[in-house]
């Protein structure tokens, strides 16, 4: 058997799979947060609970309302994307004519309050969510086990990151969208409601961290910090894909995940470093990030 | 500012002992009231003291009992700044729980120095008993060291007599791995491989795959709280007990079998002190408890809680007095323990607190009839064989012949 530094190809290959399945994560993740970030200038500290949301709603949906997954995957971005429209309304909106650190502090601070209603109601050992039926299973490759759910993740993943990266780069809307992020005044001056963009923008950006919430319930821990975990290493993956930047987060949020994989094979203590280190090295060479512009 | 304090106590202990000849006592609950623990300990923990007080009917004994409570955050000087203030300016008389090793081990050093009594019910580090004992602290529940002796040999007597260990990248998870690995290796198996796992963990898929490679019998898994409950339910999707794998949990309560459901837990053997369902005693302790917390049953941290107070409080009662900690602690070890939850046992001169454990394995789905009928008992380890002898643990309180 051929072998890379003491570990076998097919092991190898494993946790390559294993690794891209974790970049899907980080990959919708990241793109919500670019989203925003790009067009509205918010960095959203809400979104790890935003995608807790994603997962409790599909919960609630099975337990109050009796909906099973497939209607999760629909109901619950919308359900949180409305959540995020009122808060955008209510609260974000009025701090676009401030510094970032206003927003981050706004957003940080409902992060904590809304993971803290959610422990005070559900406690936080967490909630089961079982795989669908229809993706219970898996399949036995050459080189390992794939349960047919991980693939699912990943299909799923990259069809809503790249339908996303087509609206925003081919379609009518996605110039306007872009447009506004360049000139917003001038783009308000040729008739475009601005302030309805950004709120819409908003609630897509939110939309899609409760999408990852849904696909991540029957393989995480459904619990109150589930977001707050993973926040911090997709905040990594924006800064070293270039903030506000769409494809850089995608394509950095597929690679990191391989990365990640990689390293939990070599050296498993570093990780949950080994991101960091990455971001450091990014930033020292390329202070803008890798897809970033400078300004 | 002390004189008038000094003053004022002197007065009411005069005007108490005049009018009732009530002795005061006021005991804290400490513990994680909002992080992973919080489910196991937190305010469950607070409504079993609350039992037990009115259990022991401390009123007609003349006790005059307060229970206050705060959250540690599983930090060390959070929970030993706490505990100061508690003894220092609020009168606290004794600590209660206290999860998370660290925090325990830093909330005894302080009560040993104020002469306080500690009832450690959360803790699982061995050394409370061990190196870091103390006159003042009373190690209620269970210990890694225990934990360790029930589920390694129990599971190498199964059979599984080759382990592969996925530990949590901390002192815990190390120690943990440490002393099962020395009870395998006593019984005749043997470690082939293990992985370190950064703390915490959400996604455990590779780490699953190496030990699946490594074709251990056994999987240990020598964490806590969420990452526990991440690698059992991907251990069940990616079929690692259908490929003839077992896992053994070797921290496991009630609360994280609960949320895992018996669908994806079942198989799982592990060791504890009490489970809602045991007998009589326990049930009857359970469906009380349930009625004041939502339809929980209670942890085993949280019937430590509960035996321990009703303990303390017949030692206190015994001595008329709460304020010698040290006093109260050798009481306390010198009347043997007797409570619905735990049965019959003794406090060591170290401080550990002996019943029996209990080797569990979780229900298959259809022999389950509820959300909270979890467990079937394997075994049960008697107390003398379930903790580590007291010549083992160089508690420097054992005085060495």
């Amino acid at each position: 058997m051929i072998t890379i530094l003491g570990v076998p190809m097919q092991a190898l290959f494993g946790q390559l799979l294993l690794g891209l399945i974790n970049g899907s994560f980080y990959a919708i993740l990241s793109l919500g947060l670019a989203i925003i970030f790009g067009l509205l200038n918010i960095i959203n500290f809400t979104h790890g609970a935003q995608y807790m949301m994603g997962a409790f709603v599909a919960w609630m949906l099975l337990n109050y309302a009796g909906l099973g997954y497939w209607w999760a995957l629909i109901l619950a971005p919308v359900i949180v994307g409305i959540f995020g429209v009122i808060l955008e309304r209510l609260l974000i909106a009025r701090l676009y004519k401030l510094d970032h650190l206003y927003g981050l502090l706004l957003t940080f601070g409902l992060a904590l309050i809304i993971q803290g209603l959610f422990r005070n109601e559900y406690g936080v050992s967490g909630l089961p969510y079982a795989i669908p039926t229809e993706l219970s299973g898996g399949q036995r490759l050459p080189f390992m086990f794939l349960p047919n759910y991980r693939g699912w993740v990943v299909v799923a993943s990259l069809v809503v990151c790249i339908a996303t990266w087509l609206v925003i780069e081919k379609t009518k809307l996605g110039a306007y969208l872009r447009a506004a992020t360049e000139n917003p005044t001038l783009v308000q001056a040729f008739g475009v409601n601005v302030p309805l963009l950004l709120t819409l923008t908003y609630g897509f950006g939110v939309a899609l961290a409760a999408f990852a919430g849904v696909l991540a319930a029957p393989v995480y821990s459904v619990n109150p910090n589930m977001g707050a975990d993973i926040i911090i290493v997709v905040f990594a993956v924006v800064v070293i894909g270039g903030m506000g930047s769409i494809l850089g987060s995608i394509v950095t949020g597929f690679t990191l995940g391989l990365i990640e994989g990689l390293t939990k094979v070599f050296y498993p203590e570093a990780s949950s470093t080994v991101i960091f280190v990455i971001m450091v090295l990014v930033l020292l060479v390329k202070p803008a990030g890798l897809f970033g512009r400078t300004a | 500012m002390l004189t008038r304090l000094l003053l004022a106590t002197a007065l009411c202990a005069l005007t108490a002992g005049a009018a009732l000849a009530e002795t005061p006592v006021k005991i804290g609950v400490l513990n994680d009231r909002s992080g992973v623990y919080a489910d196991l300990s937190g305010e469950g923990s607070v409504v079993a003291a609350r039992m037990a007080v009115e259990d022991f009917k401390a009123a007609d004994k003349g006790l005059k009992v307060e229970i206050v409570s705060a959250d540690h955050q599983n930090k060390p000087d959070v929970g030993a700044s706490l505990a100061r203030q508690w003894y220092d300016r609020d009168g606290v008389d004794a600590i209660f729980d206290v999860p998370t090793s660290s925090v325990a081990l830093a909330v005894a050093q302080v009560s040993r120095e104020k002469n306080k009594a500690l009832i450690d019910s959360g803790g699982g580090t061995a050394d409370l008993t061990g190196s870091q004992c103390a006159p003042t602290t009373v190690h209620w529940t269970y210990d890694t060291v225990a934990l360790a002796n029930g589920t390694g040999s129990a599971m190498v007597k199964r059979g599984g007599d080759t382990w592969f260990f996925l530990t949590a990248d901390y002192a815990f998870g190390q120690a943990l791995q440490r002393d099962t690995t020395g009870v395998v290796t006593k019984n005749g198996g043997k470690v082939v491989g293990s992985v370190k796992t950064p703390f915490p963990t959400s996604d455990f898929s590779s780490f699953l795959l190496q030990a699946q490679a490594s074709k251990a019998k056994v999987i240990g898994l020598a964490n806590a709280g969420g990452d526990t409950i991440n690698a059992i339910k991907q251990a069940a999707e990616f079929g690692i007990t259908e490929g003839g794998q077992a896992l053994a949990g070797l921290l496991i309560f009630s609360s994280d079998v609960h949320a895992l459901t018996p669908k994806v837990a079942q198989g799982l053997v592990f060791t504890e002190p009490f489970y809602w369902d045991l007998n009589d005693g326990t049930r009857a302790f359970s469906d009380r408890f349930a009625k004041l917390s939502g339809g929980k049953k209670p942890t085993a941290v949280q019937a430590g809680v509960y035996a321990g107070v009703l303990h303390y409080l017949k030692a206190v009662e015994a001595l008329k007095s709460a304020k010698d900690g040290t006093q109260v602690v050798t009481k306390m070890k010198e009347i043997p323990t007797d409570d619905p939850l735990f049965g019959k046992g003794t406090i060591r001169a170290d401080g550990r607190k002996i019943h029996d454990m209990y080797l569990f394995e979780v229900k298959k789905p259809s022999e389950s009839k509820g959300p909270w009928d979890l467990y079937k008992t394997l075994a049960t380890i008697p107390g003398n064989e379930a903790f580590r002898p007291m010549s083992e643990g160089n508690c420097p309180l054992v005085a060495k012949n």
